[in-house]
């Protein structure tokens, strides 16, 4: 424990927890999104669900959704804020207990829920399908993590708290906040995996949404431009574009995404008054979230080269323009004719994976081939080529995954709603899923590449910690990957 | 007075404060200190150099 007795004089980083969080995005990331294929792959071949239970659609579903965002996005969220917090204040981390606490807690969650969700044990609540034990037991690590990361704001070296703190802040509260809420539930009894909800009805269904799109918002978002507002300027090794530009980026965004929630309830028992008002919240959404976007991209300006070779700025400012189209998406699909059309297609399940595939996780996948080298004290990753060829492997399934999705969403929303001239539907609901079959192929294909850009990363972060294959390694091709 | 006097209230005030934040923002007193802000990604190489160093005999 040198590190403690120099920490006073010289402080030291806490890099154990990072690096552990930074193997397991890419663990959990391979399997959330395999088990994401093999849902896209029962949708165009049923008998894949093996006619069992546990391998059912119904079941497998939450349980790719909860891995990709919670363990896969959540190991990357929780990572690297813990790196930017310590690098940008110049601290270590509050306590190194703490932060194996929330690794280990974070991992038992993870596998908790790989474990109940297949079996059967869910609250119907999407996206928080979790059972109630585990729900206590996600509250408790979150405040471990609230604890660990305002804590160690709190004994900064610096007086500045840096932009991307401020993201990680927000989601950090936000998801306490929203988890809290939303997961009131009382079980029957102490020894039942089962509970429910204490809202009813409307109520409940509004609750849902307002913790469903700020879990997009502040989980998805708000957590991923704090990565953007280091990994960026870091990779590209310049300041971001306007420090005050992210200042009122970042109190836009966090003021008006709390109201866009009810544009997931159009047309429904919700009074009409709070659909309006959640789509024109959704729509006023696009400035800031454009106005992150720009300020992402523009650090580029006067460093555009750095695009032809540097695969991992790539990975970074590719996803700021997915982010950029699924956030211009969203506001439109929020307008109420056009959800009209677009409500309960797979129009839907594109444009959350262009946000996901696109936004999330090619940033985060950029942050990852960052933060790999340098954890391990290497030049940079064991294989460039490599790194290239993962990146138009994920542009390429992702393109392929959200234009299937459109043809197949926006002509499913023609099928349900065309009529013959005596009234009757023109299209039973089952031709629309004939009609489907197509896109659901190219879903899986796409979805594959973008699985198999994952394998190809896993292979090239094992080559990279590998000891002794430093001399393997070629001399960096910029500054940064050796700062 | 009642109760929509205050929602339209709340309204003006969101729209206030939002136009506050940027111009504080974007006051020319705040230049220097945003500008030391921007640079903070880059100023900390030698604890991180430490970091990296110090650990790798017993990574």
């Amino acid at each position: 424990m040198s590190e403690v007795n120099s920490a006073l004089e010289h402080p030291l980083y806490n890099y154990k927890v990072v690096r552990q969080f930074a193997i397991m995005t890419v663990v959990w990331g391979i399997v959330g999104m395999f088990v994401g294929v093999w849902i896209a792959a029962q949708l165009a071949w049923p008998a894949l669900n093996f006619d069992l239970p546990w391998t059912s659609f119904g079941r497998l579903r939450p349980l790719h959704t909860n891995a990709v965002i919670f363990a896969f996005g959540g190991c990357a969220l929780m990572g690297t804020s813990l790196y930017i917090v310590q690098r940008t204040t110049q601290t270590r981390l509050l306590s190194d207990g703490l932060a194996a606490a929330v690794f280990w807690g974070w991992q038992l969650v993870i596998v908790l829920a790989a474990v109940t969700l297949p079996m059967g044990y869910t609250t119907t609540k999407e996206y928080a399908e979790l059972e109630w034990p585990i729900d206590i037991l996600i509250a408790l690590v979150w405040v471990a993590y609230a604890v660990l990361f305002f804590g160690t704001l709190m004994k900064r070296k610096v007086s500045h708290i840096y932009v991307a703190n401020w993201f990680f802040g927000a989601f950090i509260i936000t998801v306490a906040v929203l988890h809290l809420v939303n997961s009131a539930e009382l079980p029957p009894s102490l020894t039942m995996m089962k509970s429910y909800s204490v809202y009813a009805g409307t109520v409940d269904a509004m609750i849902q949404w307002w913790y469903g799109h700020n879990a997009v918002g502040f989980f998805l978002t708000a957590g991923f431009l704090g990565m953007m507002y280091y990994f960026v300027p870091k990779q590209a090794e310049r300041p971001v574009y306007s420090y005050r530009l992210s200042i009122v980026h970042f109190w836009a965004l966090i003021a008006i995404y709390i109201w866009a929630g009810p544009h997931h309830l159009h047309y429904t028992a919700l009074p009409d008054w709070a659909q309006s008002l959640g789509m024109v919240m959704s729509l006023i959404l696009l400035a800031p979230s454009w106005g992150g976007m720009i300020n992402g991209i523009m650090t580029l300006s006067g460093a555009w080269e750095k695009l032809r070779h540097d695969p991992i700025l790539r990975f970074l400012v590719v996803s700021l323009s997915f982010y950029g189209m699924s956030t211009f998406e969203g506001p439109m699909m929020s307008i109420k004719t056009v959800n009209a059309l677009s409500h309960y297609t797979d129009w839907t399940i594109g444009h959350v994976h262009s946000g996901a595939l696109g936004w999330v996780a090619m940033i985060s996948i950029g942050a990852v081939y960052h933060l790999i080298p340098h954890l391990y004290g290497k030049n940079g990753m064991y294989s460039t080529p490599l790194v290239n060829l993962h990146f138009w492997m994920s542009t390429i399934g992702t393109v392929l995954y959200i234009a299937s999705m459109w043809v197949n969403g926006i002509m499913q929303g023609l099928m349900w709603r065309a009529y013959n001239e005596d009234g009757t539907l023109t299209y039973t609901f089952v031709e629309s899923v004939v009609a489907s079959h197509p896109g659901y192929v190219v879903r899986v294909l796409g979805g594959a590449i973008f699985l198999g850009g994952m394998l190809l990363m896993a292979y090239n972060v094992y080559m990279t910690t590998r000891r002794g294959v430093e001399d393997s390694i070629p001399a960096p091709q910029t500054a940064a990957a050796a700062a | 007075m009642d109760i929509n006097d205050l929602r339209g209230l709340s309204t003006v005030l969101l729209m206030m404060a939002f136009i506050g934040v940027v111009i504080w923002a974007y006051s020319r007193k705040q230049k220097q200190a945003f500008d030391e802000a921007a640079n903070l990604p880059f100023a900390d190489d030698n604890i991180d150099q430490r970091t990296t160093s110090e650990e790798r005999p017993n990574d």
